[in-house]
C-alpha cells in the first residue's frame, strides 16, 4: 500500500513540482506511512490544539535534560491494541506506530503555549524524528527540518532573564542525540528514569505495557538531595544530558568520555584525570576533564559553563548556562578525594 | 474509504521510501533564510543527488550536517567567487559541517571562520574531501577552532587537494580511522599541519605543511576505543619552516608539539618517512618519541616500534630547539642540533646521511630533565616496505 502511494507521489511530483496526494483515512496511517507531513495536523495528534494531544498517556523524568530552561510535556501514542514491553536492560521497547511526543515552551513566552513540539515516530523503517514548529496563532505548527532559530525571552528558576535565539534542531540533529550505532532511538525513556504521571491509572498501565512491573524509576532526582547523594544525582545528570552522545555507540564515541548510569564512575573513561581528545578550545588549558578536587580545573565544567559554539556541551539544543546543574557537578567534583580514582 | 488531502510541494515533504533517479538541487546563497535552506536541502537529498552550493559568500549561524549516503555537494570555487561558507557569526554546532553518512564528496567550497572544528565526518566510510579551503583568516590564533579537516571512526578516507590554514589543533586530522589518503593538499599557520591519530593504514604524500607548528605528526593516545596506530607512510611531502609558535590551548596533546618539529611520530609501530624534503626546522626535520605522559590504560603501547627513515632531503633544522632543554643541548653541541630526534626509545631505523640525537630515554617513566643526549648510529637494513595504500575505485573515480 505505501509502495503505491509512494509512486502516485513521484509520478505527480514529475508533472508539476507539487502535488495534492490523497492519505488513507485516520491518524494512525499516516504516522505508519513513510511521509513527513508539512503540517503537525496530519498526524491528527492535537485535535483539540497544541496543549491537548490525543495520546495514550503522559510521563515525566525523574532527571530531564536541560533545553534553555524549556518547560517539556512528553507523551506517548500507542497504537490501539499494541503493547510496549520493558525489557531486562531497562530499555521499552515501543510498539511500530508508536509516536513519542515533546512540546517545548517557557510559561512566559506565547501566553505558555508551545513553541515547537518534536515527533519521534516508530515506522516499520525505524525511528524518525521530526521537528514542527508552532504557526503564529497556534492552531497547527509547521514542518522545520532544516532547524530555525526562535527568539525567546524567559526568566530562569533563579529569576534572571534571558533573551536567547532558541535553536529548534534540525532533523539531522535530532538524530545526533537519538542515535546508537548510526540508527534513531529515543532516549528519555528507560524504566529507571521513566514516570508515568500519577493520573495515569493501573488499568491504562497494563492496557500499554506488557509488563508495567518492570517500570520502576529508581534513578535520583538530579535536584532533589533527598532522593540521593551529590555524586549520585551528578551521575543521574551527567547519564541524561551527555550519555546519549557519550557513549561507545554514540554520537561522541571517538571521544572515549562515556558518561552513561552504568558505566564505571572510577573509570579514566569517565572523565577523572582523562586527558583532552579533540576538545579543542573546549579543554580551556586545563588537562583533564575532571580534576577531583578542582572543579576550576576540570574542562568539563569549563564547557559546560560555556555558550560559546566552540567550547560548549552539549553541542546541541543549548543557548544558556544551566547554573544549577553546573553547581551539582561542581559540588561533585569539590568532594572527591584527590585520589578519587579509588 | 474516506480521503484527507495533504499538500505536499517539492523538495520539502516527501522522502521516498524508494531511490529515485540522481538529481541535483540547487541552493542559492542569496536565499532568504539561506542556513536553513541548505541545511533543508543536506536533508531531503537522496543517494546519488548532488547539492549544488550557489557561489557567493553563505553567512551561516548554525552548523550544517549530511546525514544521506552517496551525495556530492559541490562548490562553485575556493576562491574568490567561489561558495564561501563563512562562519564567523556561527552561534551552535561543534562545527560548520559534520557528515555522518557514508560515499559522501565533499568538493569545491570553503569554510571559513568555524567556532570549533571545520569539516568532521564521524564513521562516515568512503568520504572524499576534495578541492577544499577550510581557514580562520586572521590567521594562528588561540581562539580559532580545533581541526580543519576532520574525518574519524572511518574506513577509506580520501583528503585531496585542500588548503587548511589556522587551524588551533590539527589543519588535517585523521583519527581512528583506517585505509587513509592524504595527498596533495597544503597545510599551514595550523599548530600541527597534517596529523594522523590512532589509526591503521595511511599514506600522506606529496603534500606541502609548511609554516605550522609541527609540520606532519603520527600519533597514537591511549584511553581511546581505537588505538595501536601503525602502517602509516609518509612520503615525497615538502616540510618545511614550521615555525609558527604553538598556539594550542593547554591541555591538547599537541600543545606540547615544540615549535619548529617538521614530522613527529609519537608511539605507533610501523611508520615509513621517506623521500619528503625538510628544510628550515628548528627543532628537528624528524623526531621519534613514546608517550610520556601518565596513563591508566594497561592496553595502551606508548612506544614508537619499527620506525623508519630513509632517502629524505635535508636542509637547515635543529637551529632553534624549542623542548625544555633543547637549547643546552645545542650549545653543547656547537650551536645547533642533528635534523633526526630521537627520545631513545623503541626502535627506530635512520638511514639517512645525517646526524640523529637520541636523549637516551627508553624507558617513560623517565623525565625529559634525565636526558643524556648523545648522537647515535640507527642505521640498519630496513624490513620489507609497507604495501602502500589502494583506496576503492569508486573513490578515485570522483576525483578524476
Amino acid at each position: 500500500m505505501r509502495r503505491v502511494f509512494v509512486a502516485l507521489a513521484t509520478a505527480l511530483l514529475c508533472v508539476s513540482g507539487s502535488a495534492t496526494v490523497p492519505l488513507p483515512d485516520g491518524k494512525q496511517s499516516v504516522i505508519e506511512s513513510d511521509v513527513i507531513p508539512q503540517k503537525l495536523s496530519a498526524f491528527g495528534l492535537f485535535p483539540f490544539g497544541p496543549e491537548a494531544p490525543l495520546v495514550s498517556f503522559g510521563y515525566t523524568l525523574r532527571t530531564p535534560l536541560f533545553s534553555d530552561y524549556a518547560d517539556k510535556r512528553r507523551f506517548v501514542s500507542i497504537p490501539d491494541g499494541k503493547q510496549a514491553k520493558v525489557l531486562t536492560d531497562g530499555t521499552i521497547e515501543f510498539p511500530v506506530g508508536t509516536v513519542l511526543v515533546k512540546s517545548f515552551g517557557w510559561s512566559d513566552v506565547n501566553g505558555g503555549r508551545p513553541v515547537e513540539t518534536r515527533l519521534l515516530i516508530h515506522r516499520a523503517s525505524g525511528w524518525v524524528a521530526l521537528p514542527y514548529i508552532w504557526d503564529a496563532d497556534g492552531k497547527d505548527a509547521t514542518l522545520a527540518l532544516g532547524g530555525r532559530r526562535v527568539p525567546a525571552s524567559f526568566k530562569s528558576p533563579d529569576g534572571d532573564a534571558h533573551t536567547i535565539r532558541y535553536a529548534v534542531p534540525n532533523k539531522n540533529q535530532c538524530k545526533e542525540c537519538h542515535s546508537l550505532n548510526g540508527e534513531i532511538v529515543p532516549i528519555g525513556p528507560k524504566a529507571r528514569n521513566f514516570v508515568l504521571e500519577p493520573e495515569v491509572a493501573k488499568a491504562v498501565r497494563s492496557l500499554y505495557f506488557e509488563n508495567p512491573e518492570a517500570l520502576k524509576p529508581v534513578m535520583p532526582q538530579w535536584d532533589d538531595p533527598a532522593t540521593a547523594s551529590v555524586a549520585e544525582r551528578a551521575r543521574a545528570y551527567l547519564d541524561v544530558n551527555c550519555a546519549h552522545c557519550h557513549n561507545p555507540a554514540g554520537s561522541a564515541s571517538n571521544s572515549g568520555l562515556f558518561l552513561r548510569w552504568t558505566d564505571d564512575p572510577a573509570g579514566v573513561n569517565y572523565g577523572i584525570g582523562k586527558r583532552p581528545t579533540a576538545a579543542g578550545r573546549g579543554s580551556g588549558g586545563m588537562e583533564f576533564a575532571i580534576a577531583p578536587g578542582a572543579p576550576d580545573h576540570s574542562f568539563m565544567i569549563y564547557r559546560l559553563e560555556s555558550t560559546d559554539p566552540g567550547i560548549a556541551m552539549p553541542e546541541v539544543g543549548r543557548s544558556t548556562v544551566h547554573r544549577e546543574g553546573a553547581a551539582l557537578l561542581r559540588q561533585w567534583i569539590a568532594e572527591m578525594y584527590a585520589n578519587g580514582q579509588s | 474509504m474516506r480521503f484527507h488531502h495533504l499538500v505536499v510541494s517539492f523538495g520539502a515533504a516527501l522522502t521516498l521510501a524508494m531511490p529515485a533517479s540522481a538529481k541535483t538541487i540547487s541552493v542559492s546563497a542569496d536565499t532568504a533564510d539561506a542556513n536553513e535552506k541548505l541545511q533543508e536541502a543536506l536533508i531531503l537529498a537522496e543517494p546519488g543527488d548532488v547539492v549544488e552550493l550557489g557561489a557567493g559568500v553563505w553567512k551561516l549561524t548554525d552548523g550544517l550536517s549530511l546525514d544521506v549516503p552517496n551525495v556530492t555537494v559541490r562548490g562553485a570555487g575556493t576562491g574568490e567567487g567561489g561558495s564561501i561558507l563563512d562562519f564567523s557569526g556561527q552561534q551552535g554546532a561543534g562545527e560548520g559541517l559534520l557528515v555522518t553518512s557514508d560515499d559522501v564528496l565533499l568538493t569545491n567550497f570553503a569554510v571559513l571562520n568555524t567556532k570549533g572544528d571545520g569539516i568532521k565526518s564521524k564513521g562516515a566510510d568512503r568520504i572524499v574531501y576534495h578541492k577544499l579551503r577550510v581557514e580562520w583568516t586572521a590567521g594562528p590564533k588561540a581562539t580559532n577552532g580545533a581541526y580543519g579537516i576532520y574525518p574519524v571512526e572511518s574506513s577509506d578516507v580520501l583528503v585531496d587537494s585542500v588548503y587548511v590554514r589556522g587551524a588551533s589543533d590539527a589543519g588535517i586530522y585523521v583519527g581512528q580511522s583506517k585505509n587513509i589518503v592524504v595527498r596533495e593538499s597544503v597545510a599551514t599557520e595550523n599548530v600541527a599541519g597534517i596529523e594522523i591519530e590512532n589509526s591503521y593504514d595511511a599514506d600522506v604524500h606529496d603534500n606541502i605543511a609548511n609554516r605550522n607548528t609541527g609540520g606532519i605528526l603520527v600519533f597514537d593516545l591511549p584511553s581511546l576505543p581505537m588505538q595501536g596506530g601503525h602502517n602509516v607512510r609518509v612520503f615525497s611531502n615538502i616540510v618545511s619552516d614550521n615555525s609558527v609558535p604553538n598556539f594550542a590551548p593547554a591541555g591538547n596533546i599537541v600543545a606540547s608539539v615544540p615549535t619548529g618539529t617538521g614530522v613527529l611520530v609519537m608511539a605507533n609501530r610501523n611508520v615509513e618517512i621517506f623521500d619528503n624534503i625538510f628544510d628550515r626546522n628548528g627543532t628537528a626535520n624528524v623526531m621519534i618519541v613514546g608517550y610520556r605522559y601518565e596513563h591508566k590504560d594497561p592496553k595502551y603501547q606508548p612506544l614508537p616500534r619499527q620506525i623508519v627513515v630513509r632517502d629524505n632531503q635535508h636542509g637547515k633544522a635543529g637551529y632553534a630547539p624549542a623542548f625544555p632543554g633543547g637549547a643546552e643541548i645545542a650549545a653543547a653541541m656547537g650551536g645547533t642540533l642533528p635534523p633526526v630526534l630521537w627520545d631513545g626509545s623503541g626502535d627506530a631505523i635512520v638511514n639517512d646521511e645525517v646526524g640523529v640525537l637520541s636523549l637516551n630515554l627508553p624507558d617513560m617513566a623517565m623525565p625529559q630533565s634525565a636526558a643524556k643526549p648523545s648522537p647515535a648510529d640507527l642505521k640498519d637494513t630496513a624490513p620489507t616496505p609497507l604495501p602502500g595504500i589502494t583506496l576503492p575505485e569508486s573513490m578515485e573515480a570522483r576525483v578524476r
